[in-house]
């Protein structure tokens, strides 16, 4: 079976891709720590986007500044765009102070994405680690939404602690279904914590899966996705079954700013869902 | 071929500028020959040449009235067609909303007087970047596609041009409206002219010419031919990609990084680096935003910065990025060389770091490894 990252086709419609389109802020809902996921519909005058899973916009909030985020919404509702965000940086800090009908700049949507049509009859395992769910959502979607087109779904999940387990009632619900395998895991807990202690890839002992047969789609940190594909290649997956979901400084989105970079690749318009055999040679590397 | 007298280079802008274009060229300002708005032929660099090495660039007088008889200063035309600074729209506060106004670029008409083969193949890269990839940047396009170009055919080679290693000269063979080849025989100053557009061929008619002969065709020809032996340096290019792909983790990284000041210096001088960054701003009553785009480096920390810190933080890692860029990934992005070997970064880098002394510095470790490993054997 071979498997190959979505392209997605550009959007001719808008013909100035540097020109946010205008959203509004419909609903803030507060996650975990520092923390909050946003609901957009378009504001007046703007037309709603249709997107693939793994892809990511641009959010600009005004006078502040524009930073990539993965869209973190189902993509059957293009109408409600969902991202997720940390407060890390100005803008991402001056994100979680938005409030119902404030109004932002969105560029996009860019970038490649989960292997979807491809995985269809396959096994599909989903890792993800701390925030790397939100980019990973989408695919669980649209899996779930035409459940039956695959075969075994998994989904491993790694926090840092039980606080910082993100969509946690989501997740609860998606643990009670009969077709859908959900393993969490967190780096350190109190005694309070009746559930798993340790890394991701731990989680990955517990699952069988056919090599020739699964494709696994993995989001979190670098270091976690060292360490996640170093496994899944231990037990036998090859690196063109492998998904990763890369993050770079992006300052445009379109492949003009060269900020991106990771090898040959650039991560905005090859990316960010890559393919593990194209940057495998670069993975693990210092300061790529 | 044609033949113009160099007199007849006054009825060549005339011509241009009846067109409506806007003429730039050499110049001489601040002791070096840069690109900038030419009145006419009397602002070219008449009986200038330069003298360049590493970190050394010397504007010395000929011993003739050449006009285009020096290699390359330190600007090049992405400043015209891809510009340091450009804004690209700007915002008003209403409420909780505002409103965007796009910027209409302006429709730019330059016609570039005497481009040089190596930036015309800088500028083909451009355009592979700019517009014939997955999107459009309106800006270049706005400042290409009216583009005239006047391109001359070097006379004489500098003390850091590689481009024969590059095959990117040094004749011209695309990319141009009209290509000129300056020739100074004892009292005779003239150009021998190959027109590469319809376009071109019609400005030619408006200007005093006649058909070139066997014999000045000749002399054309022996001219590039002569500079193509003069190169200053020479970048061995054979399986370079997998060279440096291969060394990633060379020592040679940490040797250069122990000389390089990460200034940038080298990345505002070459022909085709494009890297830019944003900047949003706002005026003092907050309700007025405006996006520009300006030139960047990856040199900077800033340049790769993700939360929680830059991915590059050692010079070494941003000397490498640069330089497998320009050599190798940028073959697997654009398909071509990011390089067009016109010297500029060697000869404005302050401590002559020398992209070709750096390659072969690689090469020449591994040859020495694989004898030494040979010798091993043998022992």
């Amino acid at each position: 079976m071979v498997y190959t990252p979505e392209q997605q086709p550009v959007d001719t419609a808008f013909p100035d891709p540097m020109l946010p389109r205008l959203y509004r802020v419909e609903q803030v809902r507060r996650e975990i720590r520092a923390t909050c996921t946003l609901a957009l519909v378009p504001d007046n005058g703007t037309t709603a986007f249709s997107f693939a899973p793994g892809q990511f916009t641009m959010l600009y909030v005004f006078g502040i500044g524009e930073i990539p985020i993965s869209i973190s919404g189902d993509p059957a509702q293009p109408h409600l765009l969902v991202h997720t965000v940390r407060a890390v940086g100005p803008v991402s800090q001056a994100l979680q102070q938005l409030k119902r009908g404030d109004v932002i700049g969105v560029r996009g949507p860019f970038g490649s994405s989960w292997p979807i049509e491809d995985a269809k009859g396959s096994d599909v395992i989903l890792v993800a680690g701390g925030l790397g769910l939100a980019p990973l959502r989408p695919a669980l979607y649209a899996l779930l939404s035409q459940r039956e087109q695959y075969g075994r779904l998994c989904l491993l999940y790694g926090a840092r602690t039980p606080q910082d387990v993100l969509y946690a009632r989501e997740l609860a619900r998606w643990r009670g279904r009969f077709d859908l395998d959900v393993y969490v895991t967190v780096d350190s807990a109190s005694t309070a914590w009746r559930g798993q202690v340790g890394v991701v890839t731990a989680l990955l002992a517990k699952i069988p899966f056919d090599p020739a047969n699964t494709v696994a789609l993995v989001c979190g940190p670098e270091v976690m996705m060292r360490f996640t594909t170093r496994e899944l290649q231990e037990r036998g997956l090859s690196a063109v079954h492998i998904f990763v979901s890369m993050e770079r400084n992006m300052k445009c989105a379109l492949g003009f700013c060269g900020h991106c970079q990771f090898g040959p690749t650039f991560v905005c318009k090859d990316g960010p869902v890559l393919r593990y055999d194209r940057i495998q040679s670069w993975f693990g590397k210092r300061e790529i | 071929m044609h033949v113009i007298e160099r007199d007849a280079l006054t009825a060549l802008f005339v011509a241009l500028r009846q067109r409506a274009f806007r003429l730039l060229g050499p110049t001489v300002r601040d002791g070096a020959i840069v690109y900038d708005e030419l009145a006419s032929p009397a602002d070219l660099p008449q009986g200038w040449t330069d003298t360049q090495d590493g970190g050394t660039y010397r504007l010395v007088r000929r011993n003739d009235a050449a006009l285009f008889g020096y290699a390359v200063g330190p600007h090049s035309w992405k400043q015209f067609l891809h510009p340091p600074t450009v804004r690209l729209w700007q915002a008003q506060r209403d409420g909780q909303s505002f409103h965007i106004r796009a910027e209409q670029p302006e429709q730019a008409r330059f016609a570039f007087i005497g481009v040089r083969s190596c930036e015309l193949h800088a500028i083909a890269i451009h355009d592979r970047i700019f517009l014939h990839d997955a999107y459009v940047d309106p800006v270049y396009r706005a400042r290409r596609e009216n583009l005239f170009i006047v391109a001359v055919n070097c006379g004489q080679a500098g003390g850091t041009c590689f481009c024969v290693s590059m095959h990117t000269g040094p004749k011209v063979t695309q990319g141009f409206d009209l290509a000129l080849t300056e020739l100074l025989t004892g009292e005779r100053h003239y150009f021998v002219v190959e027109t590469g557009t319809a376009r071109g061929a019609e400005v030619l008619q408006d200007i005093p010419h006649r058909a070139a002969t066997a014999a000045e065709e000749e002399a054309a020809a022996a001219v590039v031919a002569r500079t193509a032996t003069q190169m200053g340096r020479t970048l061995h290019t054979a399986g370079l990609q997998e060279l440096l792909y291969r060394n990633i983790e060379h020592p040679r990284w940490d040797e250069v990084a122990s000389r390089c000041l990460t200034c940038g210096n080298c990345t505002m001088v070459c022909p085709t680096c494009f890297c830019t960054t944003v900047t949003d701003t706002t005026d003092l009553t907050g309700a007025h935003a405006e996006r520009w785009r300006q030139w960047d480096s990856c040199f900077t920390t800033d340049f790769s910065y993700i939360h929680g810190g830059s991915v590059r933080t050692s010079a070494r890692s941003r000397y490498r990025h640069w330089l497998m860029h320009k050599l190798a990934t940028w073959i697997d992005q654009f398909g071509t060389s990011g390089c067009v070997g016109c010297g500029r970064c060697i000869t404005w880098c302050p401590v002559a770091i020398d992209i070709t002394a750096e390659v072969d510095a690689i090469r020449t470790s591994e040859h020495r490894a694989a004898a030494e490993g040979k010798n091993d054997a043998n022992a």
